[in-house]
């Protein structure tokens, strides 16, 4: 593992074995993240992105299971190199070492902040339980922590919201909360599920920019996952576009968005709307639909859809990440004959 | 919260008082009345009645006037404390039922209990441990439980008492304590005997309330807040009694409204079965020698409980849940 990076990620697969088949959610996923970076992931609905990041932190639920891979996590402390790294794929899930880690090195912004947050418990609650269970502190230091958190991510009058449900709050304050509670330990690395999703576009805005803030300000990782290329040019550093538990192409943000090496990311490109676009011209979509995991196309995942398609060689062969110049890399043939050995 | 239970209070005496008419009208429905029912007895054991005699009692007990005006003097004394004489033994209705009163709330309230406390971890169990032995094995002792008529239960295990260990285990107190005062050896002796009556009197109630539970959490353990507390690294039980029982729990509560006064009201046949010392059996009696004062009196506290039970799950349900407790207020 490269000393730079804090998390890196080799070949991770994780599948869902059920009755119906064995569905390869995550199949040889690869990618680093460098302290202080913000690394997007960027795929449709059911590209493995958010089994990814349920990898990472150990908690992919039965019937899926992380079958092989490395996820290398350098730990807090001054020890020696090799000391400090830990392979987050042979943790057991729901063991002590897994959950010192979970929570306060690397911490999750879910997805729908409504749903993640009990209606029953109060948001001082919920928020005292995440500081008390990696910090040995009294619940009354943990509540001005917790008060502290939520100054620092702009709540308006932390210390009255303690005392209500998540229910009386509004989206933006319900994930701010959530990010309070994120960084309730300081973690080094934040996972952002989707953060945006549940929430209105002027809100949205807001919590983009306070999270560029908290990075800048904490010197954080996040790993922030996104189907929309809009957000991701506005907070990533880094892009992994994921395609059918696949990464299709990596590479610095400019580089994805300015000069994409693959027909996937191109077509993803293609198909965001443009305020300078022609009006009344039609918006480029991909032909056809992702695969059902259980029926994953052989070869390339993408290649059925693909424009650049070779008949015999991309419906056969599956290719192996390039390296090309500047940082990028790209799994296609286009760039280089070799493919992954089955 | 104070404002929601005051208002259900406040509700309290109208409920009642829509009750008394309904069990007055109960009461009344079946042809004849206690001096009929009194001659067919006297009949049975060969005497007889003349009709002056029969005239001079209706009018003793004011059983010649019209139906509304035999409601309101009940009505009328009742409020005024006076539950009035049982026509059958004689004897005030308030000494009659005051002490079988206790036994029954005593005895629902510990079924109540047993209930709750055997369903929530049977039910906890199966939905986290879904489709183990264990699920299973309560799936087909739930069925069995739901299945099985109480009084049944009560008929097996009292037959398997007496012939594999000798024991009788009918009623609640040793015959030494039944017309005992209260004293702490009596109580002691309650204990002895009250906990077969809750088990069979329970069974049924703690099958239903486990599936209720296990369907219920089965539903909340796939929830995102469970991911949530598993990321910020909460250890797994820990997590789940906190947030998943505690939401499960919230539709159980609900049902103790209705199951409360189930328990109360249920335990008739068992209660006669076993011979328990409760309103239940001499409901049964005042019923069938159409004691109009007794059985009203009776079926009203039936009411009378079953609207405490309702209160009761009402306001356990505001406490436990802050989204009920708020707009209600």
């Amino acid at each position: 593992m490269n000393p730079d990076h804090i998390l890196s990620v080799r070949d991770l697969k994780t599948r869902f074995l059920m009755d119906e088949g064995t569905a390869k959610a995550v199949d040889g996923v690869s990618f680093d993240v460098s302290p202080g970076q913000v690394v997007g992931i960027v795929g449709e609905s059911g590209c493995g992105k958010s089994v990814t990041i349920k990898s990472i932190l150990g908690i992919v639920q039965k019937p899926g299971e992380v079958v092989g891979g490395e996820i290398l996590f350098r730990q807090r402390g001054n020890g020696a190199a090799a000391a400090e790294m830990v392979d987050l794929a042979k943790l057991d899930g729901r063991g002590k070492e897994m959950r010192a880690i979970r929570g306060s090195d690397i911490a999750l912004i879910p997805q729908e902040p409504m749903a993640a947050l009990s209606p029953v418990h109060t948001i001082g609650n919920q928020l005292v339980e995440a500081v008390r269970l990696h910090q040995d502190v009294s619940k009354r230091r943990a509540e001005e922590l917790a008060i502290e958190r939520m100054t620092e991510v702009g709540v308006p009058n932390p210390a009255e919201r303690m005392s209500m449900y998540s229910w009386e709050l509004s989206g933006g304050l319900r994930q701010r909360v959530m990010i309070a509670m994120a960084l309730s330990c300081s973690p080094r690395l934040l996972i952002a599920d989707e953060p945006t999703t549940a929430i209105d576009v002027t809100t949205q805005a807001q919590v983009l920019r306070l999270l560029r803030g908290l990075q800048q300000n904490h010197g954080m990782a996040i790993i922030f996952i996104t189907h929309d290329l809009g957000v991701i040019a506005q907070v990533a550093d880094y892009v992994v576009v994921m395609y059918l538990g696949r990464v299709m192409e990596t590479g610095p943000v400019d580089d994805i968005f300015h000069n994409p090496q693959h027909p996937y990311t191109r077509a993803l490109l293609e198909s965001i709307p443009s305020v300078h676009a022609l009006s009344r011209e039609p918006l480029p979509t991909i032909e056809g639909s992702i695969p059902h995991p259980f029926n994953r196309p052989a070869g390339c995942p993408f290649a059925p859809r693909c424009v650049a398609a070779m008949p015999g060689k991309c419906d056969r062969r599956t290719p192996k990440p390039t390296q090309l110049n500047g940082g990028q890399s790209v799994s296609c043939f286009l760039h280089n004959d070799a493919a992954e050995e089955d | 919260m104070l404002v929601y239970i005051v208002k259900r209070l406040l509700l309290l005496p109208l409920l009642l008082l829509v009750f008394s008419v309904i069990a007055f009208i109960l009461i009344q429905a079946p042809p004849g009345d206690f001096v009929t029912s009194y001659v067919a007895e006297l009949a049975a054991s060969g005497s007889s009645m003349d009709r002056l005699q029969i005239d001079a009692l209706r009018e003793l007990y004011g059983l010649d006037r019209p139906g509304y005006v035999q409601y309101f003097k009940w009505l009328t004394r009742m409020l005024q404390g006076d539950l009035g004489v049982s026509l059958d033994f004689q004897k005030p209705i308030s000494e009659l039922i005051g002490q079988r009163l206790l036994l029954t709330v005593i005895l629902g309230l510990s079924t109540f209990l047993f209930t709750f406390a055997v369903a929530i971890p049977i039910g906890t169990i199966s939905a986290t441990r879904q489709y183990s032995f264990f699920d299973y094995f309560f799936t087909v002792f739930n069925y069995v439980g739901v299945a099985t008529p109480t009084f049944m239960t009560a008929l097996i295990l009292m037959w398997l008492a007496f012939s594999k260990l000798g024991i009788t285990i009918t009623g609640l107190f040793s015959p030494e304590f039944a017309d005992e005062p209260w004293s702490f050896a009596r109580t002691v002796d309650l204990g002895k005997h009250i906990w077969l009556p809750i088990v069979i009197l329970g069974m049924d109630g703690t099958a239903r309330l486990a599936r209720i539970l296990r369907a219920n959490l089965l539903d909340e353990l796939n929830k995102p807040y469970m991911e949530m507390a598993r990321a910020k690294g909460m250890p797994e039980w820990r997590l789940i009694m906190k947030y998943p029982v505690r939401l499960a729990i919230n539709p159980l509560v609900s049902s103790l409204g209705w199951y409360l006064p189930l328990i109360f009201s249920g335990s008739l046949i068992v209660a006669t079965v076993l011979n328990l010392p409760t309103i239940g059996p001499l409901l049964l009696r005042s019923l069938i020698g159409q004691d109009m004062f007794l059985a009203g009196a009776i079926v009203l506290s039936y009411f009378g409980l079953a609207v405490i039970g309702t209160l009761l799950s009402d306001i356990l349900l505001a406490w436990l849940d802050p989204r009920i407790r708020m707009e209600e207020a």
